[in-house]
């Protein structure tokens, strides 16, 4: 009998990158939901847009590139940089803000480099980075979270698509009477203005730990990075190095002056430091590619964010931090390569 | 016989799913006699043997056929008998790769008569035992077919015996049978090679997943009594059984890239070979079968089947049932490392130890592969340590002296890094492509490295020439120009050429 042959190894391949990506949307899942509860449908309408621009730029330079296009865009990538970008912008925005931000994140940070595997930098982080500094005021806009309490005036699903279709609001609501800082904007004020730390935090925006409503959407997030760590999708160096890199700091300042330093489990609890751990940082092509250099990646973005937190002009430091890591990536990788097996 | 877990965990390497509950369900099938035996002339790494009978010839069970003349060699055996129909080249399937190769073709009888008073004493002085090993026709029956009476011939005092149950790849159980079935042999055969080795130590290294073998392992490791025997279970990591990653795991040394592990006194032996060395020294059965495992989803009744040396496949085959459903793929060895058949008329040889004949979905089909996403799986599956996806890149560029310094000659292929990348991209492939490019390219470099130095030298020697005619020139020049003796008797010189040249032309006239 005569039979077809193929190269070895025969086994089938135990893993692939749709899958990947689609593990990692997962696991943003119940995050994205507590985010909808707390903040409003504004969220959804973000995410829609900037997955709508995402997967559309990325067809749009596929064919200028004269690229297959089917099998890149099926393997979720632009979905997942639109679901981060989304996390990192506030849930009031003009349409063009997630739209701009993912446009930015594919063409420039992406494409332009070479495309999926070849891009220096992480795209969500650079699609964030790209509207912070060019749209300031629009990135500004969060809404206190719906904790009963606080003076929340719940916008629907058709008053957030209009704001973000036409930015008009309902007849009897301004934006500024929306619009709140967010914790880490507090803290960040609230200690250049010599106030302490217990002060600011005994507003009505904090709860136990950080913000109200952010502890529930990082601890969903939190439950994700597990699921990814459970599942193999994502190894344990960059998040653990990351926290280790960001709370060692943070613990010994604020044990040094409790006053003046935010304590570890704010930081922890706020802005981007776990979904900076578990989904950002851990952007397999933008990060060192051993696993002692991820270490060392890891450690440094959560230093960074630390020193950007507190001493920086931001009241968060996560993307100019991961970005400043990508680029360090090179050196890195060329000097922590692994010792070869029976070579000294 | 102690039992232990060595303190180290595997340096890289996948659990894999094992596909072996099907072939380990049912006892070794002994008593297998195939109709046609195709036995290669070399079946071992070595040169190959010399015939010794003839076209037409009736040989029996046990006979030699083919005799070892070097060193590095071991006979070959009829394995059962018959008449010798041809002696011509055919395909024959070695470690690697499919090799065109003389064979002696035999039409078995069926009778399966062995020859009498077979087998001569086992001797009493080493040289005469390795010598009968070789006669015996013994190879490493792990895959490697090195000839065992070599590799019992330490060039360096052997600190341990390992004796290498680790049966890590899928879907192969011939040792995992063996053992369960012949541990007392077992035990025996690696007795005797400790003996020959004068070994301190041996280690007998069985995978955790194997229960039974280890029970009759030690069972079998009591009864003997020894004090120098111990077991290690393994943890089940593919591909622990690899030498160099077994060295490593039960000692925490290291094979250097350039040595064999025998060279830092470690003998590996597969527990397939301890047990022909028992037959052939307690019963003077020379080498004449191996235990085959047959497996795979398209193939009737999956067992481990006590196959004589030289069967064809297809015979295997039948005698398992034949093939069921649509067979996809004929793999010789395992799944990981073995490699796709395109027929299955070649004979199983030495060294074969399982036949998958595998459906569709039991295989990789998916050979459409992405960018890869630097997500660095690869490397940490690596039991060499390697960086993968740096030498993709160096392989696809061509870049020689990046594949050196990132260690493409490390690399043991084993196809961890293939089945783990996400972008599916085929890593061993390239890399073995590459080993033959490199090792070309290597071949070139010292030939125009040998040409260049030849050129110089010439060049050399050519400048050397001139400048010493010149420094004779100068110096002549310089007498005559400075001594005016010198210059007188210059001169006369010069007459007198002239007169003589002179004095040849009047002669002429």
């Amino acid at each position: 009998m005569q039979f077809d042959v193929a190269p070895g190894p025969h086994t089938a391949p135990i893993a692939s990158v749709p899958l990947t990506m689609r593990r990692v949307l997962y696991a943003l899942a119940p995050a994205a939901f507590a985010h909808v509860w707390f903040f409003g449908s504004g969220f959804a309408i973000n995410f829609v847009v900037a997955t709508a621009t995402a997967l559309a730029a990325e067809a749009a330079v596929l064919r200028l590139r004269r690229r297959p296009t089917r099998v890149p865009l099926n393997d979720c990538s632009a979905i997942v940089t639109a679901a981060l970008l989304s996390f990192a912008i506030p849930p009031l925005a003009p349409w063009w803000i997630p739209a701009f931000g993912a446009a930015s994140a594919i063409v420039v940070a992406k494409h332009l480099y070479g495309g999926l595997g070849r891009n220096l930098f992480n795209p969500a982080m650079v699609g964030y980075v790209v509207l912070l500094i060019s749209f300031p005021a629009e990135l500004t806009q969060w809404i206190p979270p719906r904790m009963g309490d606080l003076d929340y005036q719940h916008l629907g699903f058709l008053a957030h698509l209009s704001y973000s279709l036409t930015g008009a609001l309902p007849a009897d609501i301004t934006i500024d009477a929306l619009t709140r800082a967010t914790p880490l904007d507090l803290v960040k004020e609230g200690l250049r203005s010599a106030q302490t730390y217990s002060e600011i935090r005994a507003g009505s925006l904090f709860g136990g730990i950080a913000g109200r409503g952010w502890e529930w959407i990082n601890s969903f997030i939190a439950l994700g990075g597990l699921y990814l760590l459970y599942t193999g999708t994502i190894r344990w160096q960059i998040p653990i190095m990351l926290l280790v890199g960001l709370l060692f700091p943070a613990t010994l300042l604020w044990l040094v002056d409790a006053d003046r330093f935010a304590t570890p489990g704010f930081h922890l609890f706020s802005g981007a430091t776990l979904l900076g751990a578990f989904f950002i940082a851990t952007d397999p092509v933008s990060a060192a590619e051993s696993d002692r250099g991820r270490l060392i990646f890891g450690a440094g973005i959560g230093f960074l964010t630390y020193c950007i937190r507190t001493w920086g002009g931001y009241p968060d430091g996560m993307a100019f931090s991961v970005l400043l890591m990508n680029s360090a990536v090179p050196l890195i990788d060329r000097y922590t390569r692994p010792r070869i097996y029976g070579r000294n | 016989m102690l039992e232990y877990t060595p303190d180290r965990r595997p340096t890289g390497g996948l659990r894999l799913p094992a596909h072996k509950e099907a072939s380990t369900a049912q006892p070794i099938a002994r008593g297998f006699v195939p109709g046609t035996l195709i036995l290669a002339l070399q079946q071992h790494q070595g040169p190959p043997t010399t015939p010794v009978v003839r076209r037409g010839e009736r040989v029996l069970k046990g006979q030699v056929v083919a005799r070892a003349r070097a060193l590095r060699s071991a006979a070959v055996h009829a394995s059962t008998s018959g008449h010798v129909r041809a002696i011509e080249d055919r395909l024959v399937p070695s470690v690697h790769a499919i090799h065109r190769t003389r064979c002696i073709v035999i039409d078995a009888d069926g009778e399966d008569e062995t020859r009498p008073g077979s087998g001569a004493a086992w001797p009493k002085d080493p040289e005469e035992q390795l010598e009968h090993i070789r006669d015996g026709g013994i190879v490493g029956l792990g895959g490697g077919v090195f000839p065992t009476a070599e590799k019992l011939r330490p060039h360096t005092p052997c600190k341990v015996l390992i004796v290498n149950g680790v049966e890590c790849e899928p879907y192969i159980s011939c040792d995992d049978m063996l053992m369960r079935e012949a541990a007392a042999e077992i035990i025996d055969g690696a007795l005797i090679m400790r003996d020959l080795l004068a070994a301190p130590e041996c280690i007998v290294a069985v995978e955790r997943d194997k229960p039974q073998a280890i029970e009759a392992l030690l069972e079998a490791g009591r009864a003997s009594g020894d004090a120098s025997l111990k077991l290690a279970d393994i943890p089940t990591v593919y591909p622990t059984g690899g030498e160099r990653q077994l060295v490593e795991m039960l000692t925490g040394e290291e094979v250097p890239s350039t040595h064999y592990p025998s060279e830092i006194g470690y003998i590996c032996q597969n527990v397939g070979t301890a047990y022909a060395l028992h037959r052939l020294v307690r019963a003077g059965e020379p080498l004449l079968s191996r235990v085959v495992t047959v497996a795979g989803e398209g193939i009737a009744r999956p067992q481990n089947v006590e196959t004589p040396i030289g069967t064809p496949i297809g015979e295997l085959i039948e005698f398992c049932g034949g093939y069921v459903g649509d067979v996809d793929r004929l793999i010789l060895g395992g799944s990981m490392m073995g490699y796709a058949l395109p027929n299955d008329e070649m004979p199983i040889t030495k060294g074969s130890n399982c036949l998958i004949a595998a459906v569709r979905r039991e295989v990789r089909q998916d050979f459409s592969e992405r960018f890869c996403i630097r997500c660095g799986n690869c490397a940490t599956a690596c039991p060499a340590r390697l960086l993968p996806q740096e030498l993709l890149r160096a392989a696809r560029d061509n870049d020689h002296a990046l594949l050196d310094e990132f260690g493409l000659n490390d690399c043991i292929e084993c196809g961890c890094c293939d089945v783990i990348c996400p972008s599916h991209i085929p890593l061993t492939e390239v890399f073995r492509n590459a080993k033959f490019a490199h090792a070309r390219y290597q071949r070139q470099e010292v030939f125009s490295a040998e040409t260049q130095q030849r050129f110089k030298r010439h060049e050399e020697r050519k400048r050397a020439n001139v400048q010493r005619g010149k420094a004779r020139q100068d110096h002549l020049r310089h007498e005559v120009e400075t001594d005016e003796a010198a210059r007188q008797k210059a001169i006369e010189a010069a007459i007198k050429r002239a007169r003589q040249r002179r004095g040849n032309d009047s002669d002429a006239e």
